[in-house]
């Protein structure tokens, strides 16, 4: 067990010390960027002149820190926090990007229903990310601030994650709508009577006197599965009758969803569908990349907001960053994930590294788009890593068939007595436990469910690794034996 | 006043909460606590129900159509309660407390038997003709006769609405059933809403009139009466004596045919006041017992309530003395008896009993004959104050009452205690009370509930003390006690319902359970107890507001913590605050119209079938027969909107008199939690009642099986048929049994989408039972789509023809769906409204059509995958490439990742991670552009495509 100590020793010592010359890097670019350049240029002067200007230098940095960090540090913490808000709150006010047709579209649809009292029906749909909640919550944001619209609308939000089925979803409608029969925050009465009653509430107004409903249903998809769709059957045929003006919002990010709609609900629905595709192209990403770190003309520090934004204007330019940026968007186009980016990023910004780096994002991408699997790999001792390897061998041989503990050994045991100088030949309740312990990372997975009566040696397994990831975490793998390396890399295991 | 219908409930039936009632609970929840345990029901019935209010309600209340009717024994419904606590097997208690009335009707068989010799018979038709029955209940002993020319109650379809008749004919057919022919009279709220305009005034809930309407069946089971009543003839102008008010009396004024009110005509007039003479002059036979232990507990219970009121105690001390002294003296107990009879009803005909204890038949008609006499005096001076009379007769009666009865005298001042009745006690026959009273109208009538709750306490006490009255002297007691009690009881309900719902309304009251509200009862009763007191103490401030004083202070204070559903909620969604703008261009016009739930003027295209289902429906209701009709069609074929269009041209035809009227609803399988749901829908819409599932499917039965007079034509539409199936099917069997019955006069058109339902889920004798008269809508052509458009664009000019025909062509092509059509016409409107907000007036052209279909049509699956990342896009090439490999429609993640790799090798690019992978798969599968097995597989996950493989070479090709 020594072996993997000192493994994963390494690797921390490896990280720190990548770390450290990045932070060192990147300290330097932002200092050349920040208003220091003078100062440098000045120490680099007295360097020239003095000869021991290292440590006077370094006093009258800290000096300069000390003096800036009052002021600094207060800018730091509130663009600390602006940008997190506004890179973790995306749905709730995030701006919109690149969706002002679907926005015109679905203001335009809700005003009918809250000024004419046109009932409607809509869904917008698109992938997780794509910005269909950010969508509807600017929309109805800019309409209550409408004079027409104010107190004029009732909104019913259900999501489909939350009213697992009707009767639940009635209540939550009564609830949200005040109807006379909630009795404080409860709706009591029977699932028949509470269905009764709605339909019979919405059955009475009608177009010209009653205040609109808008429904908004989360996961709209969910709402599908519950029985006969009598829920969805209501809402649409609601919305299509001379009845209380409603109109029905479905989010979800299924593409199907209309051929999971019962015919006759689907006759009902307007196929009024909003699609949000993320159907922006790279340089648009940039914009928004740029507009997500920029920080507002009314920050209190302009000068700061000055330095910061100039910053981020030339991160956009950075080579590094834009390939950074580039590799995310081949991955992956929703905004989300650019968030997420930019958070990790964000969150390195302190007084005493004040702008972001590209090295910032290079880390953090690095972060982002880890491999799990291959971190987990990075963290075993040199016997699991050898029983790995020994399972490769046997995918190879037997082309992804199962094994089971016995073969995996036997294996292992070729490979020892062919290199019995270097390795240590353990026992076999040994290597059991190894095994047995990554059996519990879920690196191997049992294909059947373990019983009493088969032993443990003979459960079938098979390996949740891919070849390529073995290899490359291989690689990094500190001190690894040469040995071994050589036996994972030989595509003949008896070599 | 649903209220009135809803379920029993045990215990919130007498719930205190107004002053009128306030005054008489005392003894009432007296009794409850002190009743024995195990009593016969009957006698639960009679003990239960003694001190309750009569009089109507007042005006001044709201007062909905089921309340407007006059009390009456409701058999059926009482015979329901009284299944129910059978059924829950509960104690007595809850009997006598939820039940509230137990109608004989329902504890033993009735007996209908003939009266007397057959009068006439015909040979050919082997009728025998009679000129009375006899109704026998077993249970209670209890007889009653009902002549020819009587006035009876006919069990109706709803049990709280009996039907006023009078019976012209009494015979027994051939297969020994008894029949009545009756002269049926209409109650207001049997008088279509449109037509009850005409009357132009305000019509008393007591008024009925002489029915003239062709079309009901005026033949009827015997076994259908329930009870005899009293209908007196009035001028137009003419009250219902005040006195009169609270009785069971009702009057006829106008005569209605179906189309129109007329007056009386003199010989219809003079043929009902014949009438009501001749039926008081039959000599009617009772005889009926009062069990001895119900009396002795009464007793306790008056006692104890009497002891409230100061005065009420002295003349009850006054009678228990008497009482123990003479207990054998059976005259003298006949004697009060009576008097206690003749005080319980303060009418003119009460009074005059006073003057002959001992009465014979005889004499009872002469009595009769007095209140006609009266009446029509009151008719012909125009009296309006019809109370001076009674108070008149009233006074000569109590000076001319001999000096034997003092005692009852005394109670009679002290059940009279109002400050009129002691000015007329005292023997000054002014007029002016009256100009008080007129006043204090309404405060004068709760004071008279209250005399008659004491009145009928006393009547108790009396006839406790009496257990062996003879039967005679019993008789008029017991009848009228029954049949007031069954009145009382049911106005009771209906006060305590709509007090409930003033109740419920003003608070969040809590009731939770019966045993919670006992316990608020009890803590209130100090309260109630002294009210009568002060009242009956201090005659002159009787006047005084203190009987007024809202209820709202003894009730049941709620407790906290327990909310409870109000009952009364009214389904009612909030207003708007700002008017609903007025469509201001023609786009905006033509959107408005083209909305789906626009009602147009007329549904072109649907001409045959509106006339198939317009015949077939009207021919039925011609005939007064029953039948189904079954409609198939695919969605947005106007099979809904058809029907309704059938049942308005029907309606309108009936309005104006062309048909019969029927009943017309409604039930749709999707609006419905459980296909059991139905019967408790239809039950509701037929007659109000609100019941549990099993329980409505028995009352539906009920109603449709046996052979119910007057009733009308029932139109149901059961929309979405398919969702009523059950496994046994017996929802189905039913809704289309019960047309095939008799007497059922039910039409049923059911709606469904498949054509062949009845032959793929239907059991066989479900299918045969629906019958072969179905219709199936064809999906509308384009030529029909293009005029159904136009018919609701009308005159409104904002699209082209070209365009529309474009929309139809297109729709008629994919689904012939109506709906659609509309939903694209409307979109392309916007679309056109929106592209042109510069220049005024365009018109939908082609183009904004092509757009609007695309928008609706077009499939997303190309559209998402050429909006994906490149990664997803590569990831879709790999799993090409892999099927194509192996051959299979399927392949695991690792295989694809392999395949992925390599592709990106090829094109120069930075290789993913698994876990980039597995995000990638997990994206792609939520947006079900994939199909995925559970991700704990990891690499081993299989991955299928969900859109065909061409789809995705042509959308990844372009690029």
């Amino acid at each position: 067990m020594e072996l993997r100590g000192e493994g994963s020793g390494g690797v921390g010592r490896a990280g720190k010390a990548r770390r450290g010359r990045s932070r060192e890097a990147g300290g330097q670019a932002a200092r050349a960027l920040l208003g220091i350049e003078r100062e440098g240029r000045a120490r680099a002067r007295r360097r020239r002149l003095t000869a021991s200007p290292q440590i006077e230098s370094s006093a009258m940095n800290k000096r300069k820190l000390k003096e800036s960090s009052g002021t600094d540090g207060e800018c730091i913490s509130q663009v600390q926090k602006m940008l997190r808000e506004r890179l973790c709150h995306h749905r709730a006010m995030g701006k919109l990007f690149g969706i002002d047709q679907q926005y015109k579209h679905l203001l335009e649809l809700l005003k009918q229903t809250t000024v004419c009292g046109e009932s409607n029906s809509a869904l917008i749909i698109g992938p997780r990310g794509s910005g269909k909640t950010a969508l509807l919550n600017r929309v109805l944001k800019d309409l209550r601030e409408m004079k027409q619209v104010k107190e004029n609308l009732l909104e019913v939000h259900l999501n489909g994650l939350l009213q697992t089925n009707d009767k639940v979803a009635l209540k939550e409608i009564t609830r949200q709508l005040h109807l006379e029969n909630v009795v404080g925050d409860k709706v009591f009465g029977s699932f028949a009577e509470n269905l009764a009653f709605l339909l019979e509430a919405l059955r009475k107004g009608n177009r010209t006197s009653s205040c609109p409903v808008l429904f908004v249903l989360d996961e709209f998809d969910l709402f599908v599965h519950h029985k006969n769709q009598t829920l969805l059957y209501n809402l649409f045929d609601i919305s299509q009758s001379a009845q209380t003006p409603v109109t029905v919002i479905g989010l979800t990010c299924r593409q199907d969803i209309l051929e999971l709609l019962e015919k006759r609900v689907k006759s009902r629905f307007s196929h009024r569908r909003i699609y949000l595709m993320n159907s922006f192209a790279f340089k648009q990403y940039i914009r928004i990349f740029k507009e997500q770190l920029s920080l507002p003309a009314e920050f209190p520090d302009k000068a700061f907001a000055q330095k910061w934004n100039s910053n981020i204007q030339l991160l956009t330019e950075d080579k590094t960053v834009q390939d950074i940026l580039q590799n995310l968007f081949h991955y992956s186009k929703d905004l989300r994930s650019l968030n997420f980016l930019l958070m990790l990023a964000v969150s390195n910004v302190t007084v005493r590294h004040p702008l972001i780096t590209a090295s910032d994002l290079q880390e953090a991408s690095k972060q982002y788009r880890m491999d799990s699997k291959a971190n987990i790999v990075h963290g075993l001792s040199v016997l699991e890593i050898c029983l790995i390897i020994a399972m490769k061998h046997l995918n190879d041989v037997y082309e992804g068939e199962p094994f089971n503990f016995q073969m995996v050994y036997n294996e292992f045991q070729k490979f020892i007595q062919r290199k019995a100088h270097c390795m240590y030949n353990f026992e076999k309740p040994v290597v059991m436990k190894a095994f047995e312990h990554l059996l519990q990372l879920e690196l191997v997975k049992p294909i059947e469910r373990p019983s009493v009566r088969s032993q443990r040696e003979y459960l079938l397994m098979e390996l949740l690794l891919d070849n390529n990831q073995i290899m490359d975490a291989l690689q990094a793998y500190p001190n690894c034996p040469t040995d071994v390396k050589q036996w994972a890399a030989s595509s003949l295991s008896w070599l | 006043m649903r209220v009135l219908h809803r379920p029993v409930r045990h215990g919130d039936r007498h719930r205190p909460s107004s002053a009128r009632r306030q005054t008489h609970s005392p003894d009432f929840r007296e009794e409850r606590r002190q009743l024995p345990l195990p009593l016969p029901p009957s006698a639960i019935f009679f003990s239960g129900s003694v001190s309750l209010p009569v009089s109507f309600p007042d005006s001044n209340m709201a007062a909905p159509p089921s309340y407007l009717l006059p009390p009456s024994p409701p058999c059926a419904r009482a015979r329901r309660r009284g299944r129910d606590c059978r059924s829950k097997n509960c104690s007595f208690m809850c009997f006598c407390f939820s039940s509230g009335i137990m109608d004989t009707r329902q504890q033993s068989k009735i007996i209908y038997s003939w009266y007397g010799k057959p009068t006439n018979s015909d040979r050919k038709l082997r009728t025998l003709q009679y000129k009375g029955i006899l109704i026998k209940s077993e249970r209670s002993r209890k007889e009653r006769c009902i002549q020819l020319g009587d006035f009876v109650l006919v069990e109706g379809e709803n049990a709280d609405q009996p039907f006023v008749a009078q019976l012209l004919d009494l015979y027994e057919d051939g297969a020994e059933q008894k029949h009545a022919v009756v002269q049926w009279f209409s109650h207001i709220s049997e008088i279509p809403k449109n037509k009850q305009k005409l009357l132009k005034r305000r019509i008393s809930s007591q008024e009925v009139f002489f029915d003239k309407v062709s079309g009901y069946d005026t033949d009827i089971a015997v076994e259908t009466i329930i009870d005899s009543v009293l209908v007196i003839p009035l001028r137009l102008k003419d009250e219902l004596p005040t006195r009169l008010k609270k009785e069971k009396i009702f009057c006829v004024k106008q005569s209605w045919d179906g189309k129109c009110f007329k007056a009386l005509s003199p010989h219809t007039f003079s043929k009902l006041n014949e009438a009501n003479r001749k039926e008081d002059g039959i000599p009617n036979s009772f005889n009926s017992f009062v069990p001895s232990d119900i009396i002795s507990s009464a007793k306790k219970e008056t006692k104890k309530a009497g002891s409230s009121a100061t005065k009420t105690k002295n003349v009850e001390m006054e009678i228990e003395s008497k009482h123990s002294a003479s207990k054998s003296s059976l005259s003298k107990k006949r004697h009060s008896l009576r008097v206690a009879n003749g005080i319980k009803n303060p009418t003119a005909r009460k009074k005059l009993e006073l003057n002959s204890p001992t009465r014979s038949p005889k004499s009872k008609l002469l009595e009769q004959e007095d209140i006609w006499a009266l009446l029509d005096d009151d008719c012909d001076s125009q009296l309006l104050k019809p109370t001076a009379i009674k108070r008149k007769v009233k006074f000569t009666e109590v000076l001319s009452s001999p000096p034997k009865i003092t005692c009852a005298n005394d109670k009679l001042k002290s059940v009279f205690g109002t400050a009129e009745d002691q000015e007329v006690l005292s023997g000054t026959l002014r007029l002016s009370p009256y100009r008080k009273l007129e006043d204090s109208n309404e405060k004068v009538r709760s004071l008279n509930m209250e005399v008659d709750a004491i009145v009928l306490t006393g009547h108790k006490e009396l006839g406790s003390q009496s257990p062996a009255v003879t039967p005679r002297s019993r008789r008029t007691c017991t009848q009228e006690t029954s049949t007031r009690i069954a009145e009382q009881i049911s106005l009771l309900n209906m006060l305590e319902s709509k007090e409930e719902e003033d109740f419920l309304s003003s608070s969040d009251g809590s009731y939770s359970s019966s045993s919670e509200e006992e316990d608020s009862d009890v803590s209130c009763t100090p309260e109630k107890k002294t009210k009568p007191s002060r009242m009956f103490s201090t005659p002159k401030s009787s006047r005084k507001p203190s009987v007024h004083t809202p209820a709202k202070t003894p009730k049941k204070t709620p407790l906290p913590g327990t909310p409870r559903t109000p009952r009364n909620a009214t389904p009612e969604i909030p207003r708007r605050s700002h008017a609903a703008q007025k469509p201001t261009s023609v786009l905006e016009e033509a959107r408005l119209r083209l909305h789906v739930s626009a009602v147009p003027e007329s549904l072109p295209c649907r001409e045959e079938e509106f006339q198939d289902i317009y015949n077939f429906v009207e021919s039925k209701l011609i005939d007064g027969t029953g039948g189904c009709m079954y409609i198939s069609g695919v969605p947005g074929t106007g099979k809904t909107a058809t029907v309704h269009e059938v049942i308005r041209c029907l309606q309108r035809a009936t309005e104006d008199d062309d048909l019969p009227s029927f009943q017309f609803i409604e039930i749709n399988g999707m609006k419905l939690t459980d296909p059991h749901q139905a019967y408790v829908q239809i039950l509701e819409l037929l007659t109000g009642q609100k019941v549990t599932a099993t329980h409505a499917a028995v009352l539906l039965a009920n109603l449709f099986c046996t052979p119910g007079p007057k009733r009308k034509t029932t139109v149901l539409v059961v929309d979405e048929l398919d969702l009523l199936w059950t496994r046994k099917q017996n929802v189905m069997y039913n809704l289309f049994d019960w047309p095939t019955q008799k007497h059922s006069k039910l039409i049923i058109l059911a709606i469904a989408n498949t054509m062949d339902l009845p032959e793929r889920i239907m059991m066989n004798r479900v299918s045969s039972r629906l019958g072969l008269t179905r219709m199936s809508f064809q999906p509308y052509t384009y030529k029909q789509l293009q005029q159904i458009i136009s018919s609701r664009l009308n005159s409104v000019k904002a699209f082209e023809e070209d365009a529309i025909q474009l929309v139809s062509r297109k729709v008629a092509a994919l689904s012939g769906d109506a709906r659609r059509c509309l939903d694209i016409c409307r979109r392309a409107a916007e679309i056109c409204e929106f592209s042109s907000q510069k220049s005024t007036d365009e018109i939908v052209r082609m183009t904004h059509i092509t757009q609007a279909i695309d928008e609706m049509f077009s499939s997303p699956y190309i559209q998402a995958i050429r909006n994906a990342s490149l990664h997803e896009q590569i990831f879709f090439k790999a799993i090409l490439a892999e099927f194509r490999r192996v051959g299979v429609e399927e392949a695991t993640v690792q295989q694809v990742y392999r395949q992925h790799i390599a592709l990106c090798r090829m094109e120069g690019m930075q290789s993913p991670t698994v876990s980039d992978i597995l995000a990638i798969c997990a994206r792609l599968g939520a947006c079900r552009l994939l199909l995925l097995e559970s991700s704990s597989k990891y690499l081993h996950m299989r991955v299928r495509l969900n859109i065909s493989q061409d789809d995705v070479m042509y959308a990844l090709k372009d690029d």
